[in-house]
């Protein structure tokens, strides 16, 4: 069933055992986004490093296995990261879950391919993608180090 | 409760009820749909499809201004099914039924029109904290434009009571308006709202009753009730999506400026001043939504064929055997007055719905899951966030009821839960 597929030990155990989960203290950002629809929400909270890649990555809040799992996977990928290279995966994410056709899951996402089956729950991609509008939010910000000039 | 129509159906058929349903009879991912969603809204009888399409092929025109045949059917349709409203409520008369897009708009209404004329800073609204979002929203506008101040009765906990011990301290003079639901969308928890408009009208405070919950679900009389206004929407009574009633006493009407302006609500205009149309028109601006009235009345006949007390009592089966399954399973968190009661709480009866939680399983889990077997359940806050942040919880899953659900459907969503847990509990 597709359930099975989208309820996989991977993202059960991410959800269960979230990853980087908890105050980041010295945060530079610090987003909140919320879904509406079911009271679910994610703080991310997201440090720059001096070459303004990201150096530290938590998050806090709750919400459902999907949400959370996503939210999870996603911290564990953005280490090291440019705002370009986080931007990139994010694009890749969100296509991968709102293609027309299934497509193998791209290399660049690693354990993130398993939310693929989230593209067959329409009303699911918003708790996949939750966190990740926090991310979004977060990359258009200027870090406050960043300073005048910069 | 007080019986508005006569109650008829010694003995019902309720399979015959349930095949005038035509949207049952199908399959959902391979298993035949159980719909355990009614809360958020019913589904609709041949009758009620029937008089929408009849009304398009054969009546459909404009209503009260045309001369021709085909505007005094349209027109002799609304007005009808307004009438049929006046008995369906027992309101005084048809003065005081107002056409709503819904229950939500039905409170806007009162708080934006009566609201803004009659409230002050200083003065209080109570509500409780029971309420969905469309009945606090609209009073927090209010409240921010008048300086008045809101004031919630207190929920007990999960068993989602109203603690009335604080109900005398609360409900005071200051308070200009008390509204509150009748059947708690998400705890399931139905209101003593006959003592509560005897206690508000002791100390001439204006109530609002939002019968969203109960109107397709019990017998209801306004006379009888003792309420000011109350509020309710066809599509969770059978009828169709986007059209509503708002009962108002003539009285508080009468003293109530219009809510928008436009063509139906005026008498004369003239470049700098208009003269407002009469009761109920005057809270009616622009065509309305005639063919929603006209389903609404084939949506009332359907109810009433039914009986509303045969109905309730359907439902609260239905919602009692729900708890005692799921109660079984273990390990379920229960939300709603607990089944033979509560000490100390002479009102805890539960209405024909269920919200409960499975232990490390989010709601929107379960509700994903069990839609794969076929079983509509609905899953979040249920537009009661302050509430569930109360509880202590972000949602719930509820599963509520009508009068065309089985036993067997409830032995279905519970086989969906059992294995739900079973599914979350590996690797735990």
């Amino acid at each position: 069933m597709d359930f099975e597929e989208l309820y996989q030990q991977v993202i059960l155990d991410h959800s269960r055992r979230p990853r980087n989960f908890g105050e980041l203290p010295g945060a530079d950002v610090d987003i909140q986004a919320d879904n509406p629809t079911c009271g679910d929400e994610i703080e991310l909270h997201l440090k720059f490093g001096a070459d303004d890649k990201i150096e530290g990555v938590s998050f806090t809040g709750s919400g459902c296995s999907i949400c959370m799992a996503s939210a999870s996977m996603m911290t564990q990928k953005l280490k090291k990261k440019s705002r370009a290279e986080s931007s990139a995966l994010m694009h890749t994410f969100h296509d991968m879950l709102t293609s027309e056709q299934e497509t193998e899951p791209p290399a660049a996402l690693g354990d993130l391919g398993l939310l693929k089956g989230v593209r067959k729950f329409p009303l699911r991609v918003k708790c996949a993608t939750l966190a990740w509008h926090a991310l979004e939010q977060a990359l258009e910000t200027k870090p406050a180090s960043s300073g005048e000039g910069a | 409760m007080h019986d508005v129509i006569k109650e008829p159906q010694p003995q019902t058929d309720w399979a015959k009820i349930r095949a005038d349903f035509p949207i049952l009879n199908q399959e959902v991912h391979g298993h035949p749909l159980v719909y355990l969603d009614n809360a958020a809204t019913s589904q609709k009888p041949r009758s009620v499809i029937e008089a929408l399409k009849h009304y398009y092929e054969y009546d459909n025109s404009n209503v009260h201004r045309g001369i021709h045949e085909l505007s005094n059917r349209a027109t002799a349709a609304y007005e009808g099914a307004r009438e049929r409203t006046v008995k369906y409520i027992n309101a005084r008369s048809s003065k005081e039924i107002i056409f709503t897009r819904g229950t939500t708009e039905g409170i806007n209404l009162v708080a934006q029109a009566w609201g803004t004329k009659h409230l002050k800073a200083g003065d209080k609204i109570l509500l409780t904290e029971l309420e969905h979002h469309s009945n606090i929203v609209p009073w927090q506008l209010l409240a921010a434009r008048t300086g008045a101040q809101l004031v919630y009765i207190p929920v007990t906990g999960d068993e989602g009571l109203l603690d009335l011990s604080q109900l005398d301290q609360l409900l005071t003079k200051e308070v200009k308006i008390f509204a509150f639901g009748h059947i708690s969308n998400s705890m399931g928890t139905i209101n003593p709202i006959k003592e509560f408009c005897a206690r508000a009208r002791e100390l001439g405070v204006i109530t609002l009753v939002d019968a969203a919950q109960s109107a397709g679900h019990c017998p209801l009389d306004v006379q009888d009730i003792g309420c000011d206004f109350m509020a309710f929407s066809g599509h969770k009574m059978c009828g169709p999506t986007g059209i509503g009633i708002l009962y108002g006493r003539e009285e508080i009407l009468e003293d109530t400026p219009p809510y928008q302006g436009g063509g139906e609500m005026i008498s004369r205009v003239q470049f700098f001043e208009t003269k407002w149309n009469v009761l109920p028109h005057k809270f009616e601006a622009g065509t309305p939504d005639i063919s929603g009235a006209i389903g609404l009345h084939a949506a009332m006949d359907y109810v009433d064929s039914v009986g509303r007390e045969n109905i309730f009592k359907h439902d609260q089966e239905l919602a009692s055997y729900a708890c005692s399954r799921l109660a079984e399973l273990g390990h379920v968190r229960i939300f709603g007055p607990p089944l033979g009661g509560t000490p100390g709480h002479p009102h805890s009866e539960r209405g024909g719905l269920v919200s409960f939680l499975l232990p490390e399983v989010h709601a929107h889990d379960v509700v994903t899951m069990a839609d794969q077997f076929g079983v509509a359940l609905r899953g979040g806050h249920h537009c009661t966030q302050p509430l569930m942040r109360k509880l202590g919880i972000q949602s719930t899953a509820r599963a509520s009821f009508y009068f065309y659900n089985t036993r067997e459907e409830v032995d279905r969503m519970i086989d969906a839960v059992a294995k739900i847990h079973e599914f979350f509990s590996r690797g735990l």
